[in-house]
């Protein structure tokens, strides 16, 4: 029973400050009042310093009329507009430039990628140097050498470069024939959503059947057939109501048809490029990282190179890609902040002319932090939910 | 005395013969690498075509139709431009970047006293070198000079303003000088502070541990512009009235905060690769919460995400072009600047300008990654699966 009690004794028998409970209470307690005396610090001094110049703060700003034209802007605008639909402008912008981006870099990078894989020296050795050039050069300087470099001494307008299906290039951007939708077009758009879905319901019951009875069935043709057959039966059922217009030359400058700034040009190909490069990496560590035994497994069980490939090497190496894939995504889109830098109007450069005009440097910065913070947590969100479908089942 | 008898022992080694003429040479390793199959061979006609497209391109660009020397535009202008070139013609004009190099280099500093940074040049290569190098000695001593007494005696030299130097204003750093200066400070600031955030951030203390998770997550969600922004707009609103800072301390302030995020994520994953075992092991030896970090888990945490660290150096070393945005000259915002000079303007400058920028910035790239897998090498000590 002794014996007993000097244990229990024992825990405070030791120094109060060298308990470590006492010590971590005290130490963020400590924390805590040396936060709370600098953001009252940061407060005070904020709110002096607005009221010596004047700027009331709050969001009331975003109602006043913004007085200033944006070049490039995917929603109705005018300089008559608010500072808020300014702001949306921007954010518009930003999303174009980032999923074109996205889109873009993932195919050149899933190319790359694999090409450096390639049995082929030539194309392991090209695909090399390209990573090798661009993981090491600044973003930033990417989007210069386009714009400044290559798109900005172009010819003028008059003396346009010919490309096929009657584009044109020229200082001013990239003109393409842009598609007219006519009367009766809206069959076209609901039969190629009815082609989608029954191309879904084919490729269920496909799998359905091949699972009960092991009989394949042409899946990908049919589904092919069903999503590009159906809108042109449409097309031809709706009596042609398709058509273009075409970009034509006058005397100063390109008329018609649908042009890309060069500013958007440069920003989308510099992002697309430069992430290429990393993204590029990722895949060949991940196609790396499924073991050889998995591919000999899989050809000792009969199948061909193509469905290894597929069935085998893919689905497990996606698994690696995704996360490091997720944020260089997440990567692209805040780079697109750099269209500053030359002009096109994203989410920072609208936000930055708003906060010149109003001075409201608080506010706007706010925005600007939520909205790319959302940004960020909405595509990490999206690639967890296909990271989560994608990932192992253990048992 | 031998036995004869049917069977045969070899008693010496047959002669090695060299491998079949199909498998040799020269044929054999074009047969291997670029026409086993037909795909393969027609992906070596596609990457021969496109080879052919840019390099001989890229060369006569470059090298053969480089306008290397001359005083002014006319060097670099085609003659329907005003210039002495032929029409069609298409070259680098490396003399704009001959002409314009101590600006690249220095940006404004003052002609005089260029001497000062030059110095400290030569000091961080003689500091460095022996540093980055694993077989000479006194590394201790090397590292307390490099990260102790050089920044102290740059800062002095400098700046200026004591010892009869005179003082050089920030404003009128520039070029490449304002670019390293960035990155050394960025890189030293940025390691100490990602590791306290990282140890924060997996501390029990769940205040601690919350304020670091909030302020890893927010810098690293947002553009590191916003965050130059941040620093140049809104701190003088916070600051008392009449207190301001030094516009380059500030952009200092935002890069290396923005970087510490970033490291504070590559130390985590360390930390967390580190067995329990070994923290239990320090815990039952009754080490103290910083002796069992700084003994037991920094050490083998941080060779494990040496690639992961000198990527972040690698990443910050290029986000520091990004201070051109907020008017201050980096190397790429001091090229930049100059494309804008009418005694220079040809539609080759800036072309010719960026390619340089570009290689600068990549030969620093480059060589921080290669040292980082030389290390890497290096310091494998077999553990890894």
């Amino acid at each position: 029973m002794a014996s007993q009690e000097i244990l229990r004794e024992e825990p405070s028998r030791g120094s109060f400050i060298n308990d470590p409970k006492v010590r971590g209470i005290v130490f963020q307690a400590v924390v805590v009042i040396v936060l709370v005396a600098l953001v009252w610090w940061i407060v005070q001094n904020t709110i002096d310093n607005l009221t010596r110049l004047r700027i009331a703060s709050g969001f009331g700003f975003l109602r006043g009329r913004a007085g200033f034209d944006i070049s490039d802007s995917a929603i109705a605008y005018s300089s008559d507009s608010t500072y808020g639909r300014a702001i949306l402008v921007g954010f518009v912008n930003t999303l174009i430039v980032a999923f074109a981006g996205i889109v873009t870099a993932t195919i050149i990078g899933f190319i790359l990628g694999v090409g450096r894989l390639s049995h082929n020296w030539l194309i392991r050795k090209i695909c090399m140097v390209y990573v090798e050039v661009f993981r090491n050069i600044p973003p930033l300087l990417v989007i210069f050498f386009w714009y400044s470099g290559v798109l900005s001494v172009l010819p003028p307008p008059r003396e346009s470069i010919n490309l096929p299906f009657s584009s044109f290039l020229n200082q001013r951007g990239f003109y393409f024939p842009r598609a007219v939708w006519g009367e009766g077009s809206w069959l076209i758009l609901v039969a190629l959503l009815l082609g989608i879905a029954m191309a879904w319901f084919v490729a269920r019951k496909a799998r359905q059947r091949q699972m009960a009875t092991g009989q394949q069935f042409p899946v990908f043709w049919t589904s092919a057939a069903l999503i590009i057959g159906l809108p042109l039966l449409a097309y031809a059922l709706s009596g042609f109501p398709l058509s273009f217009d075409y970009p034509k030359q006058s005397t100063f400058n390109l008329t018609g048809g649908f042009q890309v700034k060069p500013e958007f040009l440069s920003l989308y190909l510099a992002l697309s490029f430069y992430t290429a490069a990393f993204i590029a990496e990722i895949v060949r560590a991940g196609i790396m990282g499924v073991s050889k035994g998995q591919t000999e497994a899989a050809g000792a069980l009969g199948l061909r190179p193509g469905s290894i490939l597929r069935l085998v090497v893919i689905p497990q190496a996606m698994r690696i890609v995704i996360p490091p894939l997720t944020s260089q995504y997440l990567n692209l889109t805040k780079n697109s902040s750099l269209a500053i830098a030359i002009g096109y109007p994203d989410l920072t450069a609208t936000t930055g002319t708003v906060l010149n005009q109003t001075g409201q440097a608080i506010e706007c910065v706010l925005i600007m932090m939520v909205v790319y913070l959302a940004l960020s947590l909405l595509t990490s969100a999206v690639m967890n939910v296909i990271n989560a479908r994608m990932a192992l089942v253990e048992r | 005395m031998q036995e004869h008898d049917l069977s045969f022992v070899r008693v010496e080694m047959a002669l090695a013969q060299s491998a079949p003429a199909s498998e040799r040479g020269l044929g054999a390793w074009i047969r291997k690498n670029l026409i086993a199959s037909t795909g393969d061979t027609i992906l070596t006609i596609i990457g021969i075509v496109l080879v052919a497209m840019i390099l001989p391109q890229l060369i006569s660009w470059a090298f053969i139709n480089a306008q290397w020397t001359g005083a002014d535009r006319t060097f670099c202008a085609t003659v329907a431009q005003g210039g002495i070139q032929p029409d069609g013609w298409s070259g680098a004009c490396w003399a704009f970047v001959n002409a314009k190099f101590g600006q690249f280099m220095f940006g404004r500093y003052p002609i005089d006293e260029r001497w000062r940074p030059i110095l400290v040049a030569i000091l961080f290569v003689a500091l460095l070198v022996p540093l980055l190098i694993p077989k000479v000695p006194r590394k201790g001593l090397n590292a307390i000079l490099f990260f102790g007494a050089l920044p102290i005696f740059a800062f002095i030299l400098l700046v200026g303003g004591v010892f009869g130097l005179p003082h050089v204003e920030t404003p009128l750093w520039g070029g490449l000088l304002v670019t390293l200066t960035l990155s050394f400070v960025g890189i030293a600031v940025s390691l100490p502070l990602g590791i306290v955030l990282a140890l924060g951030r997996r501390s029990k203390m769940p205040i601690v541990k919350m304020l670091c998770v909030i302020f890893i997550e927010t810098v690293r969600g947002i553009p590191l512009i916003t965050v130059l922004f941040m620093a140049s707009v809104m701190l003088p609103l916070f600051l008392p009235a009449g207190v301001s800072f030094d516009k380059f301390l500030r952009a200092l302030i935002g890069v290396s905060l923005f970087a510490a995020a970033y490291m504070a994520e590559v130390v985590r994953g360390g930390l967390q690769a580190i067995p329990k075992g070994q923290y239990e092991g320090a815990d039952s030896l009754g080490l103290g919460y910083w002796q069992k970090m700084g003994l037991i888990v920094l050490p083998q945490a941080l060779k494990l995400v040496i690639p992961g660290i000198v990527n972040t150096f690698i990443g910050m070393f290029k986000d520091t072009s990004l201070v051109s945005i907020i008017s201050m000259f980096d190397l790429l915002g001091v090229v930049k600047q100059n494309f804008n000079d009418p005694n220079w303007a040809t539609p080759q400058t800036a072309r010719s300008g960026l390619v340089f920028a570009a290689f600068v910035f990549w030969l620093f790239c480059f060589g921080m990654s290669r040292y980082s897998m030389f290390t890497e090498r290096r310091l494998d000590t077999g553990h890894k699966r």
